[in-house]
């Protein structure tokens, strides 16, 4: 059944891409029915309470061996299910989203993909596996970004997503094989057994290793600068692959290792580290941004920095509990501004403005999906970040900088709200309109757990999400965030509450200016390097090479006219010869 | 004549008949013979695979599915000996397979001459399949050069406009190779009393420490330069540059597997001491093949040529598990080897059918394949996906596992080098998506405009290296299970570090 589940999608995607492109009906059958099957099976096996692990030999490269191994718990299933619901949302959401669109086949087949590979990570119980699992969503992903192609700075925002999580994913490899050759085996359960007998430095080299893929999948600095570009890709494939599942795929992957890293005080160090920053920096970030694609994308990777801060201070279910949280409620916040888009045919805020009255379906489950990111009872995202910055009480630094981070969160998703629903229309020719069915039935269906996740959690007394005291700090500051915006909202002449950040607003938009430091220290350099190499092979080897082929060819034309000798001179050189030959014999006699 | 005989000799007389009654009938007709030909080649090849017996491996040597020994000049030591085993058989079918592809292309293709054309690549199919069955020492010699020559006329015939000198650089580099071979060969002959490689294998004390260290060093610089491995690999970007598509296809398909699959079955085999002497040095030749080979991809800006150095950066990766000297290096090498003639051969049909349609193989006059040719940019992504090493692919278990192979080695140096090779494969993603990104994205080039889209011929001849790329991606065992038995054999004994 789990191998059904997540082959399911593969097969359904890899059939998609032999269809004729046209053929809009069967590639988007197919999509929706490979998400649906597995939707299915995996809520049948929550259901009947399947837990475990099933494991069959696959490769073997000598003594060590590969194996095809599931690893079923409850984490897994809730994960999951979480993708699965999101997946479906989004084929079924496509449908309407790129209605024009020529090559919906490939579109479909890709995403169904995507999702048999997220679902390979989220089960499997083999490090190689899983490994496969994480670069083919890495494939995914990098395809279904350049999928516009009348957006001229989708094919490079797709590059630049794959190199820098493919630069991370260096240390992944290197993590994994580490762990594999030490332990003998790649499976995840024999690795884990064997962590407590190998070295401190090897485990703290594995973690910081896998680290590294880690922040390259989850947006962590300093490997994140690629999210924002990756907004290029169609907004349904932000809310899946760019919000929802497989940013998430690092956090998770964490969590299902967390032996390996909870051995490692550096690495946890570290893990914090960069969870602080991050969980700041995109805030800063989002504050100012006009695409209301690029405030949801620097919103994810602060909310991601929540959840590596929860696993750095070893709070592991309330990272889970943020993370499915998160995967609700951000991707129906991706989809409602996929609606707004359609609508008002651009991503800019500046164009936006009043769409209350005519999207009122959009406006209301957006709402939901803000008040969650914001963390506002009784929405879910009040519960789960409430749990993460709960799990910080530990580390007084962290603990800070995720309450900063509560009160920024509230700001810009209130500017967010006001700047996109309220006030006039900014651009007399745009007309709201709710989008059709096929869009609409997605955002309700996602707009129920972002509301109701947490007091579901509540009700069925989940020790996570609890009611107490110690929520009133990280509340006021959320109330203290969303008075602020609104009054610069209520302030500013131009209606944009980011109009008080002044200066320094382009600057935070820009992602406090990374991209140039990325440019200037790797890009350019390996470039220079690169056409210093090419430079040296072709004059120097290759020079080399045929340097003495040219030396052959003029020694051999020398010695040929040396031989084309008048008769004197050969007679001379006879003569010289037989002389030489006599002294020889007669000195060495 | 019993049928191990009968699969063995076939397997090369086929071909040589094949090639001589193509050149008999000449025309069109000539070409579909020599099609015919691959083809009962390749019929003849993979039942190789049944009936294998059941013998245990001698010593390090091990045993052969199916063998025959035939005298011919014994005062040369030269035997008919063909053998197969799990080492050599992945390989065999893949000449074969690459072999029938490349001659039906060209009966779709109708280059001038194709009968020819296709009579060499099966005279260059009998030396590629012989080198690879041979277990006589003298008759792998033989063999190894039958290629050289059919190959140089491949290219001086039918390649781009500085055919000429391409293909002369081609032989004369490969001939200094051969030569250093030659004295390889006749050394082992002269020392051992033997050529049979399966003997001197299971007994590799008939050679003394010495004469294995500078017999080794002889034979690994011959196979380097075959391979090739950095600083021996010049004459590649020429070669392929110039030669015709199915030249490159079987350049780098499975002409370059005869440098890697002797290193492994004569340098390793017969000269395990010198194989572990010059271990470290190979690894780190075959670690700077890979930086070096990605960095030169990336600033190339021919679209053939960068193909042809991204083959250096592979077979880096190859050579790398063959220096590890470890079962899971040697694994890595074999199914490494495999999955590289399968995309590698595949990246250049496509090279070849962009270049036939946009007449120009600049990536400067590139870009918008996928506007009006998607199903050539789909196949294309997905060869350059499986050829940087996506995993669920051909390409990721060679590379990932050479890694594995250094890291299992211990030792600082080995470390080094697994870290390098790793931080190779990202340069890899890099070139690779930039020749996605200027040959695929972007607005439609002026070259590009009216050019056909992929046609049915193609995506027949495309299909099967698609399919092998993904099949040996999902289930690898197909060829490690093949080769387990044998590579144990190998690896025990004398040169265990």
């Amino acid at each position: 059944m789990i191998a059904t589940l997540v082959l399911a999608p593969l097969v359904c995607g890899l059939a998609g891409l032999l269809l004729p492109m046209r053929n809009r009906p069967l590639g988007a059958g197919l999509g929706i029915a490979g998400a649906a099957v597995s939707l299915v099976l995996t809520v049948l096996l929550l259901a009947v309470g399947t837990r475990g692990q099933f494991s069959s030999t696959w490769a073997r490269f000598g003594d060590l061996g590969v194996t095809l191994t599931a690893l079923v718990d409850t984490r897994a299933l809730l994960m999951s299910l979480a993708v699965t619901v999101v997946a479906l949302c989004v084929q079924v959401y496509s449908v309407g989203y790129l209605a024009g669109d020529g090559r919906y086949g490939p579109y479909a087949a890709q995403i169904s993909i995507f999702t048999g590979a997220m679902l390979t990570v989220v089960f499997s119980g083999d490090l190689i596996s899983l490994l496969i699992g994480w670069e083919v969503m890495g494939a995914c992903s990098y395809l279904l970004i350049a999928h516009d192609r009348t957006l001229p700075e989708a094919p490079a925002a797709a590059v630049k997503a794959f190199l820098v999580t493919r630069v991370g994913d260096v240390g992944f490899l290197l993590g994994i094989v580490l762990l594999g050759v030490t332990a003998g085996s790649f499976r995840i359960t024999d690795v884990l057994a064997a962590v407590p007998s190998m070295s401190g430095a090897t485990v703290t080299a594995a973690a910081l290793l896998l680290l590294a893929g880690v922040a390259g999948k989850s947006a962590q600095f300093p490997l994140h600068t690629w999210l924002p570009d990756a907004m290029a890709g169609p907004t349904p494939i932000s809310a899946l692959i760019h919000a929802a599942t497989m940013v998430a795929a690092g956090v998770y992957v964490v969590a299902r290792l967390f032996p390996v890293f909870a051995a490692s005080p550096t690495a946890l160090a570290v893990m914090a580290a960069m969870a602080g920053v991050t969980l700041l920096l995109g805030a800063l970030a989002a504050t100012a941004a006009d695409d209301i694609k690029r405030v949801l994308a620097w919103s994810t990777v602060s909310q991601l920095g929540y959840m590596m801060a929860a696993l750095s201070a070893k709070a592991v279910d309330a990272a889970l509990f943020h993370l499915l949280a998160h995967a609700a409620f951000k991707a129906l916040l991706f989809l409602c501004a996929g609606s707004v888009i359609h609508a008002v045919g651009s991503n800019l805020m500046s164009r936006m403005g009043g769409l209350r009255k005519d999207m009122p379906v959009t406006f209301w489950t957006m709402t939901i999906g803000l008040g969650a990111l914001i963390g506002l009872p009784p929405f879910t995202g009040f519960f789960s970040k409430e749990a993460v910055v709960g799990a910080l009480h530990t580390q007084p630094a962290l603990w800070l900088v995720a309450l900063l981070g509560v009160a920024l969160t509230a700001w810009y998703s209130t500017r967010l709200w006001l700047l996109t629903f309220f006030g006039p229309a900014r651009d007399a020719s745009v007309h709201g309109h709710e989008p059709g069915w096929t869009m609409l039935a997605p955002l309700l269906l996602l707009a129920v757990p972002a509301a109701g996740l947490g007091i579901g959690a509540l009700v069925a007394d989940y020790e996570l999400a609890h009611l107490g005291v110690e929520l009133v700090l990280p509340l006021a500051l959320a109330v203290l965030g969303v008075a602020a915006a609104w009054w610069g909202w209520r302030r500013a002449d131009s209606g944009d509450p980011a109009a008080v950040l002044g200066k320094a607003g382009p600057f935070l938009a820009s992602g406090l200016g990374l991209d140039t430091v990325q440019d200037r220290l790797v890009v350019r350099p390996v470039r220079a390097l690169s056409r210093a190499v090419t430079f040296v092979d072709v004059s120097g080897v290759d020079g080399a090479v045929n340097g003495l082929g040219r030396a052959t060819t003029g020694a051999g034309a020398g010695l040929a006219a040396w031989h084309r000798a008048t008769l004197p001179r050969a007679l001379a050189g006879v003569l010289i010869g037989a002389v030489l030959v006599t002294v020889t014999a007669v000195v060495f006699a | 004549m019993n049928t191990s005989a009968l699969l063995l000799a076939g397997s090369l007389a086929v071909p040589l008949l094949g090639a001589i009654a193509a050149l008999l009938v000449r025309g069109r007709a000539g070409t579909v013979v020599a099609s015919t030909a691959a083809v009962l080649t390749l019929l003849l090849t993979v039942p190789l695979i049944l009936d294998r017996g059941i013998a245990r491996p001698v010593g390090r040597s091990s045993a052969l599915w199916h063998e025959v020994d035939w005298a011919w000049v014994p005062d040369l030591h030269l035997n008919l000996h063909l053998g197969v085993d799990g080492i050599s058989y992945p390989l065999v079918v893949l000449t074969a397979l690459l072999t029938v592809l490349c001659c039906g292309y060209l009966v779709w293709q109708r280059p001038e001459r194709a009968h020819q054309l296709a009579a060499l690549l099966l005279v260059i199919e009998v030396g590629i399949l012989g080198t690879f069955l041979a277990q006589n020492l003298v008759l792998f010699f033989l063999a190894f050069e039958v290629v050289l020559l059919p190959m140089a006329a491949v290219i001086a015939g039918w390649g781009g406009p500085a055919r000429r000198a391409a293909a002369l650089k081609f032989a004369l580099y490969t001939l200094a190779g051969s030569v250093l071979l030659l004295i390889g060969v006749v050394a082992v002959v002269t020392q051992t009393g033997t050529a049979d490689i399966g003997v001197l294998t299971a007994d590799s004390g008939r050679l003394s420490h010495d004469a294995q260290l500078w017999i080794f060093g002889l034979f690994a610089v011959a196979f380097a330069i075959k391979s090739p491995l950095w600083p021996l690999h010049t004459w590649l970007p020429d070669a392929h540059t110039e030669a015709p598509t199915v030249g490159s296809v079987i350049l780098a398909g499975v002409l370059l597997k005869m440098g890697t699959y002797g290193l492994i079955r004569v340098g390793v085999g017969i000269t395990p001491e010198g194989a572990a002497a010059f271990a470290p040095a190979l690894g780190v030749l075959a670690v700077a093949a890979i930086i070096i080979g990605s960095l030169v991809c990336l600033s190339q800006v021919e679209v053939k040529r960068l193909i042809a150095y991204s083959s250096v950066g592979h077979m880096g990766f190859v050579l790398l598990g063959i220096a590890t000297l470890n079962e899971i290096g040697l694994q890595a090498a074999l199914i490494g080897n495999i999955a590289h003639g399968l995309l590698t051969g595949l990246l250049f049909f496509l090279a070849g059918a962009i270049k036939d349609r946009a007449h120009t193989g600049l990536l400067a006059d590139l870009g918008g394949l996928r506007e009006r040719q998607p199903w050539l940019a789909g196949v294309l992504g997905f060869a350059a996906l499986g050829s940087l090493g996506l995993p669920g692919l051909a390409g990721f278990w060679g590379e990932a596992f050479a890694v594995v192979a250094a890291v299992r080695r211990d030792g600082t140096l080995w470390t080094v080098l697994a870290v390098l090779a790793a931080i190779g494969g990202a340069l890899t993603a890099a070139y690779l998506l930039r020749l996605l990104r200027r040959v695929s994205h972007g607005p439609q080039a002026a070259t590009l405009v009216g050019a056909p889209e992929a046609r049915l011929p193609e995506l027949v001849a495309w299909s099967p290296l698609v399919a092998l790329a993904l099949l040996l991606g999902v289930l690898p065992m197909l060829v490690l299970g093949l080769s387990a038995g044998a590579v144990a054999a190998l690896t025990t004994g004398p040169m265990t570090p």
